[in-house]
């Protein structure tokens, strides 16, 4: 399978790659790892008049501590990220859910903007952002501007970042205390989740967030309440699907996904000692 | 547009439409056909190389995207005619039955153990999550992966 043709510039600086997303407008996309994008490309889903590769852009691969907050550039690699002791020491969800994303090889060339930008609602790293109340920085004409996790998604493949703008960071409250489970459901090691929900649990907060059981990467926001509330993790998780519209496909019906959220985040939540 | 890529060692440059993915531009350009097709669309793990030493999917990489790094394929592993740790382990340990998944399953196995030298099983066939083996040889793949570990 080959991509249609398409013009390639390749940025050398941030300030560049948003020259180019101004100069092409739609017509552009950018490219890190490309591993959401070029099977996109290549099933022609997809078909850029231009792709703008941002993959070696150094400045924007880094993790770094800032005092409440772990600063993550966008184009650190899913691979650094997952075995980053900064990471593991204080958003431990992120590493472990970072270590489900796809398989070696794609943790090689993914990196978590590009995981984040692709708005994926099957995808591992929106669902754990979410329940980490991280945000992501996006640079653009007009300068830099910090969105919450739960405004960035906006539906099925979108996202709040405008034509002309780019994400260049994810933020994380360092949450070292904190306990958690990134509990997946696939049928295959390597295949996206069905369902997946990410639990974190810091001093009576508690983050839930849900992966492929909407348009969207979710909030379970009736489970956060209930355990905040003084639920058990049984009760609490009942309430799971609550507010949800999960899609039906080959793997799973509506109900079935419904059940799994259900099941685990229950999973999640014990694991993580509630 | 004009690539420059190191291969097994050797700096080799084309001329290639910015489209060519990088399998393509290996076994057609490069004419290096030991690396694999599968499934072409990330899957598999057929199309398993090194980029600057680690494992990556060729089918899923822009071969502009690989221009000034270095590719490390199944033919550069072994050292003339002494084969390497790893294909070496594959052939006593018969991991391989129609072979279709070996040159991705050794790329694969090679980078798992340079990141992991004392991997156990479960790590192993954790490791190997992303190559798939249609003879569902699996068993004797991990017994040579350990083998190699145990002899480092």
């Amino acid at each position: 399978m080959i991509p249609v043709a398409f013009d390639y510039e390749r940025a050398a600086s941030t300030e560049q790659a948003l020259n180019l997303l101004a100069e092409h407008g739609d017509e552009a996309k950018l490219i890190a790892g490309g591993h959401s994008l070029l099977p996109l490309m290549k099933y022609r889903l997809a078909a850029p008049a231009v792709l703008i590769d941002i993959g070696r852009l150094e400045e924007l691969s880094y993790i770094r501590d800032e005092g409440e907050e772990l600063a993550i550039g966008a184009l650190t690699r899913h691979c650094d990220v997952e075995h980053s002791d900064l990471v593991r020491s204080q958003v431990g969800l992120l590493a472990a859910a970072t270590s489900e994303v796809g398989d070696p090889q794609v943790r090689h060339r993914g990196t978590i903007g590009g995981a984040m930008a692709h708005g994926d609602p099957a995808s591992d790293l929106p669902a754990a952002l979410i329940a980490l109340r991280g945000s992501l920085v996006i640079d653009g004409p007009s300068g830099r501007r910090q969105v919450e996790a739960d405004s960035f998604f906006t539906g099925f493949l979108e996202t709040d970042l405008g034509e002309d703008e780019m994400l260049v960071e994810v933020r994380l409250p360092k949450l070292p205390d904190s306990t958690w489970s990134f509990q997946k459901f696939n049928r295959r090691a390597q295949d996206w989740a069905i369902v997946g929900s990410a639990v974190v649990v810091d001093q009576g907060m508690c983050g839930v967030g849900l992966v492929n059981m909407d348009s969207r990467p979710i909030r379970a926001t009736a489970v956060e309440e209930a355990i905040k509330n003084g639920s058990s993790a049984a009760e609490a998780s009942e309430l799971a699907a609550d507010g949800c519209e999960p899609p039906a496909d080959i793997n799973a019906g509506i109900d079935y996904r419904r059940h799994l959220a259900r099941v685990l985040t229950r999973r999640g939540l014990e694991e993580s000692g509630r | 547009m004009q690539v420059t890529i190191t291969i097994n060692g050797e700096t080799v440059s084309h001329d290639v439409e910015p489209r060519t993915l990088l399998v393509h531009y290996i076994r057609e350009q490069a004419a290096l056909t030991g690396t694999n097709i599968g499934c072409d669309s990330s899957s598999c793990g057929a199309c398993t190389i090194h980029v600057n030493g680690e494992a990556v999917k060729s089918c899923t990489m822009l071969a502009v995207q690989a221009d000034g790094q270095e590719v490390t394929t199944i033919e550069g592993l072994a050292d003339g005619e002494t084969l390497h740790p790893m294909q070496q382990a594959f052939h006593e340990c018969h991991a391989l039955q129609c072979g279709y998944c070996t040159p991705g399953m050794v790329m694969a196995a090679v980078s798992l153990l340079d990141e992991n030298p004392q991997a156990n099983e479960e790590e192993i066939r954790e490791g190997l999550e992303g190559n798939l083996c249609r003879c569902t040889g699996y068993h004797n793949i991990v017994k040579a992966v350990l083998q190699v570990g145990s002899e480092q």
